[in-house]
């Protein structure tokens, strides 16, 4: 008798029914950042580094030459051996600024400083096409589109059309190391002097 | 062997068999060589069947007979879960039937989407549309995990680079390259809609040849993105489908506007259709107008028909909106073979004839 009313209830809730209330528990949360935390965010920092995009390149530029200057010391102590702290202070600092996924291949001045990562499909060469009419995220309807941000910002740079470059796949094998570093040896290859230990 | 005159666009030797290659021409396929003749392409998307059987797939094909220039299938759209894109044009391909195979970036890394284009190439697909796919959210399982590994402009890329340059992403050199027309997908209709142009440009700078629109149903607002696409010059490099598609009732423009992610339709489209007393009949009508609209505009190549669950009016639309001009696009016709097969098989199943061995000796000795 009971196994008969068990069967009339599971016969009249569909499952197209059940996944739909189950969506909201179940649907794709970007790595590292929970339920309780999402809500609480209001991305504010991350907002406030895409509106003030041109003063950051600036800012960037600056630091990028300072840290190719010291390029000496890092061949010094060695290129391995720094990766660690360097790695501390960048996950530190663009973690605040952008929320940064550290993918170490950063291209946030080709993207308005928006960190793309941040896209839930990750996306690296613009928009999706499902960006809601008032430019939030389809995925996560309570984000501004990462990449209606990064257009705005790009507005805003000096360098307007870094963002109309073709981004190539991201090197995953690349993650969870320092950007800052890997650029600084490129460009210090770049200048002639080779880099002791490969960053 | 066969009977009929070939039609246009078919390979003598056998329907299923890639055409000759034409110079300038990067795909041996049908669809490449109607948009490159300057003619107005029409395309349609198979709604794919929840099923393993092919005859599913034959049926669902056999509706846009004669009407279409090639078929979409689709990499489970809308994060839902059918019969994959790649078995579908396994199923078509063999047929004939010039088809377009979507490649989602939701399902698959880039070790897995290389070698699932070798395979489609090495079938006779001829045309490959490359898509960033929608998030698992939107479909009937969300709790998959969104692979994302390349985005549909470095998957773009990728397929280009492998046609043209005859490598892997790796470097790893193929012998032979997949000869294939790249397609794309645009939304003019989502914002930010100032770098929507320029993210075309971007597309065919990666390597996209033609592309389909989502859904249009605000005609103003996709010649004002014609125009800006126009002003760029990207006309002349790639061919524009427009994406259109009728609507069942203003119930269900209502629940696509809110639930479908991308598809933008202006209250203008709801309220005619509240308005009508057939709603569905209305809905036709509704893309039809439309597509006399958009055909009008400069610049678009051609129109992508999503008939969602309505695809047996395809072929009305088509026909009534006369964006064929009296073309006939290829079909599928019987040949002198086929017609004994099916009379051999029409025999075995009706005519209750028994067919093993010792009954057919058995047979004979009685008689
Ligand atoms: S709407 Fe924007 S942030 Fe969301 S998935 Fe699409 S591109 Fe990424």
């Amino acid at each position: 008798m009971s196994g008969n009313e068990a069967q009339t209830t599971t016969r009249t809730v569909a499952q197209a029914t059940l996944v739909r209330r189950a969506r909201d528990k179940l649907a794709y949360k970007p790595a590292d950042v929970s339920p309780q935390r999402r809500l609480q965010r209001r991305y504010t920092m991350r907002l406030w580094s895409v509106r003030h995009a041109r003063f950051l390149e600036w800012v960037y530029a600056r630091f990028a030459d300072l840290f190719l200057a010291l390029h000496p010391v890092w061949n010094a102590i060695g290129y391995v051996r720094a990766e660690r702290p360097v790695k501390f202070i960048e996950r530190q600092v663009k973690g605040l600024m952008f929320d940064c996924r550290m993918c170490g291949q950063c291209v946030l001045s080709a993207t308005g400083m928006s960190c793309p990562m941040n896209c839930p499909k990750q996306l690296r060469n613009g928009p999706c096409g499902g960006v809601r009419a008032n430019g939030h995220c389809e995925v996560e309807p309570d984000m501004p589109c990462v990449w209606v941000k990064a257009w705005e910002g790009a507005q805003t740079m000096r360098a307007t059309d870094a963002i109309l470059a073709v981004q190539k796949p991201v090197d995953q094998s690349l993650r969870e190391t320092s950007a800052w570093l890997r650029v600084t040896a490129l460009a210090a290859g770049e200048r002639g002097d080779r880099p002791e230990s490969g960053a | 062997m066969t009977t009929r005159p070939p039609q246009i666009d078919e390979n003598p030797a056998g329907i299923e068999l890639p055409l000759e290659p034409l110079p300038g021409h990067s795909s041996r396929g049908r669809l490449e060589r109607v948009l490159r003749r300057g003619e107005f392409a029409v395309t349609a998307e198979l709604n794919p069947p929840d099923s393993a059987n092919a005859q599913d797939v034959y049926e669902r094909a056999a509706i846009f007979d004669g009407w279409v220039d090639g078929i979409n299938a689709v990499d489970a759209s809308g994060a839902n879960c059918h019969m994959s894109s790649l078995g579908i044009c396994a199923l078509l391909t063999r047929m004939g039937y010039a088809t377009i195979m979507q490649i989602a970036c939701r399902d698959r890394n880039r070790i897995a989407i290389q070698g699932d284009v070798l395979g489609a190439a090495a079938m006779g697909v001829a045309n490959i549309m490359c898509l960033t796919g929608d998030g698992v959210q939107a479909g009937d399982q969300p709790g998959a995990k969104p692979v994302f590994d390349l985005d549909c402009m470095s998957l773009l890329e990728t397929v280009r680079t492998m046609r043209d340059e005859e490598k892997f992403l790796s470097g790893r050199a193929l012998t032979t390259p997949p000869a294939v027309f790249l397609g794309a997908a645009i939304n003019p209709f989502a914002p930010p809609f100032d770098f929507r142009p320029l993210r075309l440009a971007k597309k065919i700078a990666a390597g996209a040849q033609f592309v389909q629109s989502q859904y249009c149903y605000d005609v103003p607002m996709l010649e004002e993105y014609m125009k800006r696409v126009r002003d760029l010059g990207l006309t002349e490099k790639c061919f524009v489908l427009v994406g259109v598609g009728p609507l069942a009732s203003a119930r269900t423009a209502r629940w696509i506007r809110s639930n479908v992610p991308g598809v933008h339709i202006p209250d203008a489209v709801v309220a005619r259709l509240e308005g009508a007393g057939n709603q569905k009949q209305e809905g036709k009508r509704l893309c039809i107008d439309i597509i006399n609209e958009v055909k009008e505009i400069d610049g678009i190549s051609g129109i992508h028909v999503m008939a969602y669950r309505q695809e047996e009016y395809v072929a009305e639309i088509v026909h009534e909106s006369g964006v064929l001009k009296g073309r006939k696009p290829w079909r599928r016709e019987p040949r002198a073979d086929d017609a004994l097969v099916a009379e051999r098989l029409d025999h075995i199943l009706h005519d209750n004839a028994s067919e093993t061995p010792v009954d057919m000796v058995k047979d004979v000795v009685s008689e």
